[in-house]
């Protein structure tokens, strides 16, 4: 039997995910030379994962990445399937007799726990739900968070922390121009918050920041980024690091920390964040709600880019109202799909799916969900290429042939399923309407946050 | 605010940038690369990936290599775009040593 990917039996692709790694494996697979059709599911009524609802309201310029997206989305042999979550509405099992190959480009969906006493008090937040709601994201919605204590904590220093941090710091004024959600700012005009704390359980010479984000805490309106001089004195490995020609990002984040630690203390009114480094949470405490972090003092260990943080036993606490973990994030597993608990991964090799060492045949995946939650939006362009690479490389394997059902449509599938499928189209309405809504109190877009609320809108 | 390829990339064009650019910023001639800064969104994503270090944030530039804004800006409209990596150009490990990396 002929491989597919010719124009009598095209090449029939199932992507699982609307967010970057999920376009730039489809932009991948019509710049291969064959004839393609690719159908993206995407389980809310909207798409873009991340690029939607992760990239921070107040970092505009990096939501045109969208503008690629809907470029790919014109393709004839492209269609979208919004609103469709796979594993519920459809099985994985129904997929792959209906496709070629299927790519999970389904990110990773959840956090990494602090693992201590207390996690679950009211007042301790991921840095997800947290995200999820100030960008309109729907199971996000109707999260509550109480800003009416002073001070906030974030342990983690990448760049989520950094956005949790800023959009904290940040005046209503200096957000009220962006596509933040309407519900989140109206609570931030409500906001006690005075102090914010981004702590490291590592030290200033590891931090993850980008030095780009570390820089905007030096240039908002209300809020002074401080660093306590005394927590910038580096171990020998760590001098070691700072001292290798190719980590230039380290460098440049020590120096802004130095920068930061000069800063006068500020007055009264202005908000503060402090940076703060070598410390491990053992505790949150309090009677109804969080009232108390509890932080152990690390110190570091092992040679140059391979230290890690060991506790000394030395304990410190703080007061504070509202917590938010950013530690790392996590994929969820798909119901038919093999996953990998410990790293929250789909476990492969060069994005092939395998289960244990045995691959599953025309099952791949790619970004996120495939290598865990590192890098940036293009970061996954490299990392859907190689996959799309992998599988273009299996066509020539006889598995390629078993598929029963290969010239059914899926759409009707799903349609006799009972699922109303949103596809490009509507989607295209849903954005007009966003950016009409937002016109109208200056805002790019005002997102629609409920998922009724938009499948309403296109009846 | 953009992002600026400059004068280490001359006779290297290794593009390990080209791979993880989001938005195909990128253009090029038979010398080195060139960014848009009408096309990029200043995500950083490739100032790592040069194995020379030859990409700056625009605020980062070194005063002898603010020239290289306009450079930029000037020629990336005019040549071919650079959307997939590409080989290096003959001699590229033989500069990219010279240049002390």
């Amino acid at each position: 039997m002929n491989k597919p990917g010719t124009d009598q039996r095209p090449l029939k692709v199932a992507i699982v995910g609307s967010g970057p790694s999920g376009f730039y494996a489809t932009e991948a697979l019509f710049k291969s030379g064959l004839s393609v059709q690719v159908d993206m599911y995407e389980r809310l009524p909207v798409p873009y994962g991340l690029v939607r609802s992760g990239v921070a309201p107040d970092h505009p310029k990096l939501k045109q990445a969208i503008q690629v997206y809907a470029n790919i989305a014109e393709n004839p042999a492209f269609r979208l399937f919004a609103n469709v979550t796979v594993g519920k509405d459809i099985a994985v099992q129904q997929l792959q007799s209906l496709y070629h190959a299927i790519i999970f480009t389904c990110g990773a969906e959840s956090d990494r726990r602090l693992g201590i006493p207390g996690e679950e008090l009211p007042g301790s937040h991921t840095a997800t739900e947290f995200v999820g709601w100030y960008n309109g994201h729907p199971d996000y919605r109707d999260k509550i968070f109480d800003l009416s204590h002073e001070t906030a904590v974030i342990f983690g220093q990448g760049n989520v922390a950094a956005d949790v941090s800023r959009i904290l710091a940040k005046t209503c004024d200096e957000l009220r121009a962006t596509d933040i959600a309407e519900h989140a700012l109206e609570v931030l005009a409500t906001s006690r918050i005075r102090d914010i704390y981004v702590i490291g359980r590592r030290g200033p010479a590891q931090a993850k920041f980008t030095s780009k984000e570390l820089k905007e805490f030096g240039e908002l309106e209300n809020c002074v980024a401080t660093v306590n001089a005394s927590e910038l004195e580096l171990n020998p490995s760590s001098v070691n690091e700072l001292e290798e020609k190719t980590n230039v990002s380290n460098k440049k984040i020590y120096e802004l920390f130095t920068e930061f630690s000069s800063h006068a203390q500020p007055s009264n009114n202005k908000r503060r964040v402090h940076f703060s480094f070598l410390k491990s949470p053992v505790a949150l405490l309090g009677n109804q709600r969080v009232e108390t972090v509890r932080l152990e003092q690390n110190q570091l260990e092992g040679a140059a880019f391979n230290q890690s943080a060991k506790g000394t036993g030395h304990i410190i606490e703080l007061q504070a109202g509202i917590v938010f973990r950013s530690i790392g994030y996590k994929g969820k597993p798909v119901p038919g799909v093999p996953f990998d608990e410990k790293r929250g991964v789909i476990p492969n090799q060069e994005g092939r799916i395998i289960n244990g060492i045995t691959p599953v045949p025309r099952m791949y995946v790619a970004g996120w969900i495939k290598r865990g939650p590192s890098g940036i939006i293009g970061t996954n362009r490299a990392d859907s290429v190689a996959t799309v690479a992998a599988l273009l490389t299996d066509l020539d394997n006889s598995v390629f042939a078993d598929c029963t059902n290969v010239n059914t449509d899926a759409l009707e599938v799903l349609t006799t399923n009972g699922v109303r499928v949103v596809n490009f189209d509507d989607w295209k309405r849903i954005d007009q309407l966003e950016i009409a809504r937002g016109l109208a109190t200056g805002k790019p877009r005002e997102k629609y946050t409920r998922v009724q609320q938009i499948l309403q809108l296109l009846e | 605010m953009t992002t600026v390829v400059t004068d280490n990339c001359q006779k290297c064009r290794f593009t390990d940038c080209v791979a993880v650019c989001p938005v195909e910023c990128f253009h090029y001639d038979d010398d080195m690369l060139y960014i848009d800064p009408n096309v990029c969104i200043d995500c950083s994503a490739c100032i790592p990936e040069c194995p020379v270090q030859a990409i700056f944030e625009e605020d980062d530039l070194p005063e002898d290599k603010k020239h290289w804004i306009e450079i930029n800006a000037t020629r990336a409209p005019q040549l071919p775009g650079c959307s997939d990596p590409m080989e290096p150009l003959p001699g590229a490990l033989e500069r990219k040593a010279a240049l002390g990396f």
